[in-house]
């Protein structure tokens, strides 16, 4: 009886239709990224190189403050595509790509290093970029949410 | 006893935290403070100022930046530029606003309308800029400070600065190097597409150098006196301008201000003494 | 309890037959005279208590200009950030209406934490004013929160990024954490929504908070005032009427008030504020320093300061329990503190701690400013510790171990041995 009253402060059904997107990374090229917004928050989504690929799946998981393998980031059969939201885990400013020291994205706020899977490996960020739910409906559109 | 006591230490706290405070701006040199008129208590605005930068911000600066939340009209009252109707009438009529009940969709301003913007979305003046998106600068004063190690923050309290945004603004426009001084951080590498600019956080900027000398024609005034047209002498009028874009009624908010602080402190004297008065009899 | 009654001592006689016809069916008049007027107050009260009255004019002038900035501001994230500057711009006397309502939130939270400072020193808080102490806190509280959400209708970048660190405090909660927040923002992410519900809150949330100032008030007049000796009123003489003896005093000293509030609102109307928030909020561009307003900075201190985890606590959620902790245990303190002395002023050894938790809380607010590196993470570590300690152990060992200095038998007796040294 009292629920209704607490439910109107949830996402309303118009908040919740943006909740999933369909996206066509067909035009990204290798070695690009972009930056799409997904549930008012920015998304990267990186058509990474052979090079960067192998790098991330070369990293010891003892090296990770927040071990992830790259599979576990990755779908498989589509692991050139990385999509992350693009909030630095510490306090949530937006990283730069291309630039830090592993080869992945620099936070500029508080120096955190990401590397090419985008997880964290130096600095103050306590994780990893988050991956947001997705899948791939084919090979070039993916469905994130 | 106590008192002073505490106060002392409180103080030795104070000045302890001074020694490992932050420097001033991020990333850019440290700002120098310019004598404006529109500071302090007596401050007002200088009209043939406001008017020679209102002429800089309309020749240089309104071709990239917009001003959304000036209105034609603003140009006409008092402590502003104060241009005469006509003038403002006259001035209006050279633009174009959109309007969808006019044939066309476009139609000449009147004084009511709001300064138009030069490009018709946020995305063309990306393309047009190289990417980079020249901000509206109708609070830009406001929005750009400057901040003072410990302890001229405290003191700024009691001198109410509050002309940061107009000092950042004029160590900005005059900044510029033509190319990267042997002052700059070690290691510093110029992007491509950008200049180095002293004061700028990280001292990249997109935006060229706006100001040349000679670059506007001031004209005389009526006695004469001519105004130098150097880099300097446009910056100081155009962040003058600003000032007086962001804050248009600081002349009336100062003069306003001065009476109700007399009056606070001349009322806070009397019922002082009522308060003596009444209490004189009561052991307290 | 004291032993002067202070419930039933109306000595209000209707002048004429109007006046008892009201008397009889609604006794404001009455009530107004025994509560405001003839209330007997302790005659020793120093000027630490003025900042009551001075926080019910601080109320006030918000409500005021708060309801008339309500009827040109537009709470939606397109059109907000221009709403007020079309109230400073455009509407009558409208820059210093809102530089009113802005530098009176500041002014609020001086008034309020010298208040509540006062309150720890000279012990308002102990029996039998516990409830007293315990509304006040519920009223920092919600003062605190309306604060918070008033901040945000602006939305400038401060407003919204101050407002997405702050919601993410909610995902710390294990399990439900993020539904929490969702529900909080009504969305993913600070927006519209939020917005909205924030600017409706903000406007009902002083109104509680003026309720809960009537019982505040009620619960003082049970026992009344307490006073900077800390000694009962024992007879008629430790008192004096209300009005006008500090209906003239408050007055005084709110007028006192008045002139740096004025100074603010007509000199610096922007310098407690920060430059960032005269941009309009962008989501995908984050400020250098999210920063938020000065009074709300030493909790934000304590927020920052658990960067380690305990356990099984992680340090995201072991900052949250900590500005929660500093924030709650306030509630506890006349329990905490059990000394059978009131004031700080005959307790020598609790006026020392008492002095280091104010710089202490200087500190805390000072360090919130800063970045959370170097030098300035280990002071908001100690700062944060001394804030506890203070709490937790001070004020019970004291209570055990103090010696405190012999008290006056009367408030009459203090102020006549104080009249004769001086």
């Amino acid at each position: 009886m009292v629920w209704p009253l607490i439910n109107q402060l949830n996402p309303d059904a118009s908040t919740l239709a943006l909740a999933s997107i369909q996206y066509d990374v067909g035009p990204i090229a290798e070695g690009q990224s972009v930056t799409i917004m997904w549930r008012g928050l920015p998304v990267f989504v990186r058509h990474r190189t052979a090079a960067e690929i192998e790098e991330a799946k070369a990293v010891p998981l003892s090296d990770l403050k927040d071990p992830q393998t790259d599979e576990e980031r990755t779908k498989p059969g589509h692991e050139q595509w990385l999509i992350m939201i693009a909030n630095c885990t510490h306090l949530g400013c937006i990283p730069v790509g291309e630039a830090g020291d592993f080869d992945g994205w620099f936070c500029p706020c508080h120096g955190s290093h990401y590397d090419s899977a985008g997880r964290i490996r130096r600095g103050p960020a306590p994780a990893n970029l988050v991956v947001p739910p997705y899948e791939f409906l084919s090979d070039t559109l993916v469905q994130i949410g | 006893m106590f008192k002073s006591k505490f106060i002392l230490a409180a103080l030795a706290l104070v000045v302890g935290l001074s020694s490992v405070s932050a420097n001033a701006a991020e990333g850019g040199a440290a700002i120098e403070k310019q004598n404006w008129s529109f500071a302090g208590i007596f401050g007002t605005y200088d009209q043939n100022q406001l008017q020679r930068g209102f002429q800089v911000f309309r020749e240089v600066c309104a071709s990239c930046h917009g001003a959304h939340l000036l209105a034609f009209r603003n140009l006409m009252e008092p402590g502003g530029p104060h241009f005469s109707e006509a003038q403002v009438r006259a001035l209006a009529a050279e633009y174009e606003v959109t309007d969808p009940t006019a044939t066309g969709g476009v139609r000449q301003a009147v004084p009511a309308d709001r300064w138009p913007s030069p490009f018709a979305t946020e995305q063309d003046a990306r393309d047009a800029m190289g990417g980079s998106l020249p901000p509206d600068l109708s609070v830009m004063a406001k929005a750009r400070g400057v901040t003072d190690p410990f302890p001229w923050w405290i003191t700024n309290y009691f001198t109410g600065y509050q002309e940061g945004g107009a000092d950042y603004v004029h160590a900005l426009l005059v900044g510029y190097h033509a190319e990267v001084p042997a002052t700059a951080p070690e290691g510093f590498e110029l992007p491509e597409g950008k200049y180095y600019n002293d004061y700028f956080p990280g001292h990249a900027i997109g935006m060229p150098p706006p100001l040349s000398d000679g670059g506007i024609a001031y004209v005389p005034g009526e006695d004469g006196a001519t105004v130098p047209e150097t880099i300097d002498q446009y910056s100081r009028d155009v962040s003058a301008f600003m000032m007086w874009l962001a804050e248009p009624h600081l002349v009336s908010r100062k003069q306003t201000g001065f009476v109700v602080l007399l009056f606070l402190v001349l009322f806070a004297g009397l019922m002082y003494g009522t308060k003596r008065k009444l209490w004189r009899g009561i052991e307290h | 309890m004291g032993a002067f009654p202070m419930s039933e001592h109306s000595t209000y006689v209707p002048g004429n037959a109007a006046e008892k016809w009201l008397d009889d069916r609604l006794p404001v008049v009455r009530f107004a005279k025994a509560h405001l007027m003839d209330f007997p107050t302790p005659k020793n009260l120093n000027y630490w208590w003025t900042f009551g009255a001075i926080l019910v004019m601080c109320l006030g002038i918000q409500i005021v200009t708060g309801i008339i900035l309500a009827m040109h501001y537009t709470p939606n994230t397109a059109l907000a950030f221009d709403s007020v500057e079309h109230i400073r711009r455009n509407v009558n006397g409208g820059r210093v209406i809102q530089a009113t309502h802005a530098v009176g939130a500041s002014m609020f939270f001086v008034a309020l934490y010298i208040h509540m400072f006062r309150g720890l020193f000279y012990g308002s808080y102990k029996a039998p004013r516990e409830i007293l102490w315990i509304l006040g806190v519920v009223i920092f509280l919600l003062t605190t929160a309306t604060a918070f959400m008033g901040y945000i209708l602006p939305w400038g970048q401060m407003s919204f990024w101050g407002a997405t660190v702050i919601s993410n405090i909610f995902t710390a909660i294990p399990l439900v954490g993020e539904n929490i927040k969702q529900l909080v923002l009504g969305g993913f992410a600070v927006g519209n929504p939020t917005l909205n519900r924030f600017f409706s809150l903000h406007y009902l949330l002083p109104f509680i908070i003026a309720a809960v100032v009537a019982l505040h008030i009620w619960a003082l007049h049970v026992p009344g005032n307490n006073n900077p000796i800390g000694v009962d009123v024992k007879e008629s003489r430790d008192t004096v009427p209300f009005h006008p003896y500090y209906t003239m005093k408050d007055l005084f000293a709110m007028v006192l008030f008045l002139i740096p509030f004025a100074w603010f609102v007509f000199f610096a109307p922007d310098i407690l504020g920060h430059p960032d928030n005269y941009i309009m909020a962008n989501s995908q561009v984050t400020p250098a320093h999210i920063v938020p307003e000065w009074y709300l900075l030493p909790f934000y201190t304590i927020l920052r300061a658990i960067d380690f985890n305990v356990l099984f606590i992680d340090s995201k959620l072991g900052g949250v329990i900590a500005m929660g902790g500093a924030m709650l245990m306030l509630l506890i303190v006349p329990w905490l503190d059990t000394s059978k002395v009131r004031s700080g002023t005959f307790r020598p050894m609790f006026k020392w701690f008492f002095a280091l938790f104010v710089i202490n809380f200087i500190g805390l607010m000072y360090l919130g400013a800063q970045p959370a590196e170097g030098i300035y993470t280990v002071l908001a570590k100690v700062c944060t510790a001394y804030y506890f300690i203070y709490f937790l152990v001070v004020l019970p060992v004291l209570s055990r171990i103090e010696t405190p200095k012999p008290l006056p038998t009367s408030i009459s007796e203090s102020v006549l041995g104080k009249n004769a040294h001086a």
